[in-house]
């Protein structure tokens, strides 16, 4: 604790310079790393630099640049638009409902700048810092309130409801745990979570038995959006069969046959993973996951260091965000859960989800940059 | 402070479990991964392959068989089919069913189906149904989906354009049984033939090639993307026949409704021209299966239309065998073209008397007088002097009893008897048994194929070996040529006495086949009839007046003729067998004359190339 005293920062802000040398380096690098591994990986879906890995590793150097950028602005200036930034998600999500492009069965998509965005992947940021700044606000006796719990449930489900109606349910659940989480950090008490637990376990089957089978026709559609012409499974089947095949050591780099003979669906995007899984065998697998583990806990660690409870909470919903993705998309590629939809972070092609992620990457920094500022908590209004 | 104290303790409490929480997860993910690369690698690396290798094989087209002309006479034929693989259909039964409400089904049909299914793999299309029509295939394809499994594909089937004529030198083909599988994996392939009989079957591997393989790498949806290996597959050689289709047929109607058989050979180098049987059957019927009544009349029937009696017909030589008898004389010096020997009408051997077909005798006959004349006792007298193991051993010589080059799998090399061949059997050859065969009756079993080789040989002093065989892929063989074939060795002062007894048989105004004679300008044919019983006639019988045309069919004598021509300079040489024919001059002679009419006008080995093409290394022996 007084080491911490020592180094509170009392100025409102403070160089550039300085800043830059607070930016955690080591987390840029592994940041690199696995972009690193994403261009390996898209190189050999791609049977070249072109179509795929040239362009991802661009994009992630503008990624980058953004990213550095965010984490020199102040912290406190982002958290002024917390609720802005939630509003434009919020207003994202119905404009996609009403007007968005169709792609693959589910409005998901906007077209801007020359790319598709997912205003999804906006929202959890959105989301995340919106809690956090409600949260900043409150003392420990307040959160203990249920009243006060009352506005940013509703902030939770508003978006989760929006975007379970697209249909993207991996996005949905990772939005709904993401915001859980920042209730968690936030320090709801224990048997409130305990309540909500029960309530979702007691009413899920009871409705999922009241539902008639068209219903739960659509539910079974709805776990399982893409869904293949061939047969339902088959994404699963093929790779499952790319990450078996791959063994310990792997088939060698290019060398990848349910890669390379197009067995794999999406294998650019979501089921990136299996490219590296065939092509590198599990020694591959593992030290992919131990970077994104290090990746996430050096959030985590990020987190810890901050010395205000919108950083903190910030850093925890964006690390939290970032392993719902890992966690999803392997465990998906595994065929361990049954959803689709949602992409590897840095590794998996695709732009708008990455510019997405170093944009939260970038606020975590700046929360990290600006750990020990004073960070007033305003009026306490409840 | 505190509150602010408290707030920021509660967060590191849950941030520390969070990242606990996370931590497991990704140990989790790797166990996961553990299990799925390495513990079930194995597994899914199979799957891996079998997901992008496909072996496929490629069956060459069968090689057509020509005749001597060019003109095929075994052909392929496009053939519309019907296949069902198993794999591809939950219910096999079900798409049988419903395939049997488009296009019936008979219940051996069923059965060969459901046969195939339990002996092939489950990815192996098993035919259902060959030959479809239009209207069936248009009917298949509107009911494709309620017809899984079921696939409509272009094959290949044997046509013989020649139908019945040719059934016995060509044979036929067959889908293979459950014993041909094992030694070619091509023959597991959805309608494949195999030879049965006839050329079909002895030239089988080099007809039916060596399937090719390829592996292919297939994508996702089976498109191939590449091939990873192939090994080239031998195509089926077509081979050329000496065969003339049109003289083989003109042979055919001349044998009329006899139950008969007739060899053509080039008498020089042992060509066969045409070889015909009757009756014959269509060998086409093989190819997509012989019904239960036709195969029960086939085999009912006396006249036995399945055996190439040509080949593997067995009779008695007659008096056709008594050139060899009269050579074997010659060699032996037991009797010369000049020494005459007397013909009372019989031979008395002690208690034993052996007849001349002429009761009253001959009375003094040379050789030249005892061929034309056909006379009996001549020969019983020259089998007497020369002994059993010198004629049967003058026999082998020219081809009797021993196995021919023929390249028919079903031929017989027919059987001459020897002194130590009854021995064998424990029982004595007596001096009236060598007599008996004097005159070509006894233990003698020879086919019309022999006989014509005997004749062949006979007539050009060569030891030509009867052939079907121009060319293979392209490649003549060896035996075009007369120089292919050796000398007989014998001297030509005695085969000259032997055929100009011959010519005396036919155009001697006392010949004993004056209607052999060829109604054509300058050319002559020399022959030798010959009747053998086929039971033995008792004295008795004899002495009340035998006449054979009284007997019932099966037991009158067989007919037979063997001739060559032109006399003074052998070309072509026959022989004809007309099964209870009753006698050979008046049954055989004139067939064998109107064959050689036509194979004289036709003269088919006169327009032979004069420019071969490549001629085979190696040669006949």
């Amino acid at each position: 604790m007084s080491v911490m005293e020592r180094r509170l920062i009392r100025e409102t802000s403070f160089g550039l310079t300085s800043k830059l040398w607070q930016v955690s380096w080591l987390y840029v690098v592994l940041l690199c790393a696995l972009a690193s591994v994403g261009y390996v990986a898209l190189y050999s879906a791609g049977g070249g630099a072109e179509p795929y890995a040239s362009r991802h590793i661009l994009r992630f150097a503008f990624g980058l640049t953004l990213m550095l950028s965010i984490a020199l602005v102040d912290i406190r200036f982002i958290a002024r638009f917390s609720w802005a930034a939630y509003v434009v998600g919020v207003a994202l999500l119905v404009m996609v409902m009403v007007m968005g492009h169709t792609g693959k069965g589910a409005q998901r998509w906007i077209e801007l700048g020359g790319m598709q965005w997912q205003p999804s992947e906006f929202m959890k940021l959105a989301l995340v810092l919106a809690l956090a700044s409600w949260f900043h606000k409150a003392s420990w006796e307040r959160i203990g309130n249920p009243l006060f719990l009352i506005p940013p449930v509703i902030a939770v489900l508003v978006p989760v409801g929006l975007i379970l109606k697209e249909p993207n349910l991996g996005t949905a659940v990772i939005t709904a745990v993401v915001g859980f989480a920042v209730f968690l950090g936030a320090g709801i008490r224990w048997w409130k979570v305990a309540l909500v637990v029960a309530a979702i376990g007691g009413v899920a089957p009871v409705a999922y038995s009241h539902l008639h089978d068209y219903q739960r026709a659509r539910i079974t559609t709805f776990l399982n959006p893409e869904s293949d012409p061939l047969g339902a499974g088959y994404n699963i089947i093929q790779s499952k069969i790319a990450l078996g095949s791959g063994g310990m050591w792997g088939k060698g780099f290019m060398q990848g046959t349910q890669n390379h003979l197009n067995f794999l669906p999406e294998k650019q995007t979501d089921f990136v993973f299996t490219i590296i899984a065939e092509e590198w065998g599990l020694v591959g697998t593992l030290a992919v996951l131990g970077l994104l583990g290090l990746i996430v806990l050096g959030g985590m660690a990020m987190a810890l260091r901050c010395r205000h409870q919108y950083g903190r909470l910030v850093a925890l919903g964006v690390t939290m965000n970032f392993f719902m993705y890992v966690f999803v998309n392997v465990a998906m590629v595994m065929g361990a859960i049954p959803v689709g939809g949602v992409p590897l972070p840095l590794v998996s092609h695709g732009g708008s989800a990455m510019i997405m992620v170093m944009v939260s990457f970038g606020v975590l920094m700046s929360a990290y940059v600006h750990r020990d500022v004073e960070f007033g908590e305003g009026r306490d209004e409840f | 402070m505190r509150r602010e104290g408290k707030r920021t303790g509660v967060f590191t409490r849950r941030a520390l479990l969070a990242g606990g929480v996370q931590l497991t997860a990704f140990g989790v993910l790797a166990a996961k991964l553990y299990q799925v690369q390495v513990v079930e690698g194995a597994k899914y690396a199979t799957l891996a392959d079998s997901n992008r290798v496909s072996a496929r094989l490629i069956a060459p087209p069968r090689g057509r068989l020509l005749d001597r002309t060019g003109t095929p006479v075994a052909n392929n034929n496009q053939n519309w089919r019907a296949l069902l693989i198993a794999e591809q259909t939950e219910d096999v039964g079900g798409t049988l069913d419903a395939f049997s409400q488009i296009v019936p089904l008979a219940d051996h049909e069923r059965a060969r189906i459901e046969r195939e299914l339990r002996r092939h793999r489950r990815f192996i299309p098993v035919t259902v149904r060959e030959f479809l029509t239009w209207e069936d295939m248009a009917r298949i394809e509107v009911n494709a989906p309620d017809l899984p499994g079921i696939l409509v594909d272009l094959g290949t089937t044997r046509l013989y354009p020649n139908g019945a004529t040719l059934a016995h030198v060509i044979g036929y083909v067959a889908p293979p049984t459950e014993a041909d599988m094992g030694e070619d994996p091509m023959l597991a392939l959805p309608g494949i033939r195999i030879g049965r009989a006839g050329v079909e079957k002895w030239y089988d591997l080099k007809l039916r090639g060596r399937a090719g393989a390829v592996q292919l790498e297939v994508n996702a949806v089976g498109r191939v993307i590449r091939e990873l290996e192939r090994q080239e597959g031998t195509q089926g050689q077509d081979i050329t026949l000496t065969i003339d289709a049109d003289l083989q047929q003109q042979v055919l109607g001349h044998l009329g409704d006899e139950s008969a058989s007739a060899v053509v050979l080039d008498a020089r180098n042992g060509e066969v021209l045409a070889m015909a049987t009757n009756p014959s059957f269509d060998p086409g019927v093989f190819n997509s299966g012989v019904s239960q009544a036709q195969w029960i009349e086939w085999t009912a029937n006396r006249r036995a239309p399945l055996i190439n009696k040509a080949a593997a017909g067995l009779y008695a030589p007659g008096s056709t065998f008594k050139m060899v008898v009269a050579l074997s004389g010659l060699e032996a010096k037991t009797i010369t073209p000049w020494d005459k020997i007397n013909c009372p009408g019989y031979l008395d051997l002690g208690d034993t008397r052996f007849h001349c077909w002429s009761k009253g005798g001959h009375g003094m006959l040379d050789l030249h007088g005892g061929l034309k004349n056909s006379c009996d006792v001549f020969f019983y007298e020259t089998a007497r002097r020369t002994g059993m193991d010198r004629i049967a051993a003058m026999a082998n010589r020219f081809g009797l009893g021993v196995k021919l080059d023929i390249e028919l799998p079903g031929a017989r090399k027919g059987f001459v008897p020897t002194r130590e061949w009854r021995i064998a059997q424990g029982k004595p050859w007596n001096i009236g048994d060598t007599i008996v065969h004097g005159i070509g009756q006894g233990y003698l079993q020879l086919t019309p194929m022999s006989l014509a080789t005997m004749v062949a040989r006979i007539a050009t002093g060569r030891a030509i070996q009867p052939h079907l065989t121009r060319s293979i892929g392209g490649v003549l063989q060896p035996g075009a040529r007369p120089e292919d074939w050796p000398s007989m060795g014998l001297p030509e002062r005695e085969l000259h006495a032997v055929r100009d007894g011959m010519w005396a048989v036919v155009n001697d105004e006392h010949g004993t086949a004056p209607l052999a004679r060829l109604p054509l300008p300058g050319v002559q044919m020399a022959g030798k009839t010959g009747s053998t019983q086929v039971r033995r006639v008792s004295r008795e019988a004899r002495e009340h007046g035998y006449k054979s045309d009284n007997l019932p069919w099966e037991f009158r004598p067989h007919a037979l003729f063997v001739a060559f021509a032109p006399y003074d300079a052998p070309k072509y040489a026959l022989a004809v067998v007309v099964e209870h024919g009753n006698a050979g001059a008046a049954m055989a002679a004139p067939i064998a004359r109107d064959i050689m009419v036509d194979v004289l006008t036709r003269d088919p080995a006169g327009d032979r190339p004069t420019t071969p093409q490549r001629v085979a290394e190696t040669t006949r022996s």
